[in-house]
């Protein structure tokens, strides 16, 4: 049990703490879908740090596949219907977090670490809408 | 440059979390948003993990009168429950259900080299994209005051 909940406990303790460190240095709400989302609309002079930020991302992601593989489970073999499963997913993902404002790290950790009514009901309903997703895909069809 | 370090530090630690919480990996996250199968508990530690540490961290950030290297802390305006932040939370979610992923893993794992990635991640940048085009058309075209007093050319 305690070494079950242990990885997640540290790993989410870290992305808190990015979180606090993007806020104490930057003055910035550490919501990946609009660090990076408005890099698609550039507004000049706030492209730098959100640029550092997704390499931060990346070289982290480098370091993991370096000394922690298993992290990123293993590697799926894609078929033509898992490509249209997962260009449904991306457009949905993309297109729902910046309608809504935000995602898992913006609205579920940042929005939620601050009491917002607004971050715990987007947080509600997407853990509804997942969950759902996942009975349907799973246990209906 | 000195902001650019700390988001480049920030970034980095977010993706480590990420990838040590299990967060990175779809299966632990569509195991845990099975509910009604052989629900995987264990995400929920993450989300708590952070929130802990973030929660007791913010009070003592605002404590500052401004941020290290910006001008001022940011300034959430938006208070009140509307159909664009559910309506988007809902689609997200259906998304996140079916993949396994949400933006943060999904493009810290771009650097595992996995190919299901350079499918989803274009994908999920074409929809921010077309969020980011309806959101600018709506505003452009809600009515202001000045506009709606003076005729369009």
């Amino acid at each position: 049990m305690i070494s079950s909940i242990i990885f997640p406990l540290l790993g989410g303790a870290l992305i808190g703490l990015s979180a606090s460190i993007l806020l104490l240095a930057n003055g910035r709400v550490a919501g990946i879908s609009g660090v990076v989302g408005s890099l698609l609309a550039p507004v000049r002079g706030d492209v730098a740090w959100r640029v550092l930020f997704f390499g931060g991302l990346l070289s982290g992601g480098l370091l993991l596949a370096w000394l922690r593989p298993v992290s990123f489970g293993p590697p799926a073999s894609l078929s033509t219907g898992g490509v249209g499963l997962l260009v449904a997913a991306g457009l949905l993902v993309g297109f729902g977090s910046r309608l809504g404002n935000g995602c898992t790290s913006g609205h579920g950790v940042c929005g939620i670490s601050r009491g917002s009514a607004r971050s715990i009901a987007a947080t509600l309903t997407f853990m509804a809408t997942g969950a759902l997703t996942v009975f349907l895909a799973r246990h209906i069809f | 440059m000195r902001p650019n370090i700390s988001a480049f530090i920030s970034g980095l630690i977010f993706a480590i979390g990420l990838g040590i919480s299990g967060m990175t990996d779809p299966a632990n996250v569509l195991g845990f948003l099975d509910i009604t199968g052989d629900w995987d508990f264990r995400l929920a530690f993450v989300m708590g993990g952070a929130i802990a540490v973030h929660a007791a961290l913010r009070p003592l950030i605002h404590k500052r009168a401004r941020p290290l290297f910006a001008a001022q802390f940011p300034v959430i305006t938006a208070s009140k429950l509307d159909p664009k932040l559910l309506a988007g939370s809902a689609l997200f979610g259906v998304g996140w259900g079916l993949g396994g992923y949400c933006p943060g893993p999904a493009l810290t794992s771009l650097a595992s080299g996995a190919q299901q990635l350079f499918v989803f991640v274009p994908a999920m940048l074409v929809g921010m994209y077309l969020a980011q085009v309806v959101q600018a058309r709506r505003s452009a075209s809600a009515p202001t005051p000045s506009l709606s007093a003076t005729p369009q050319p």
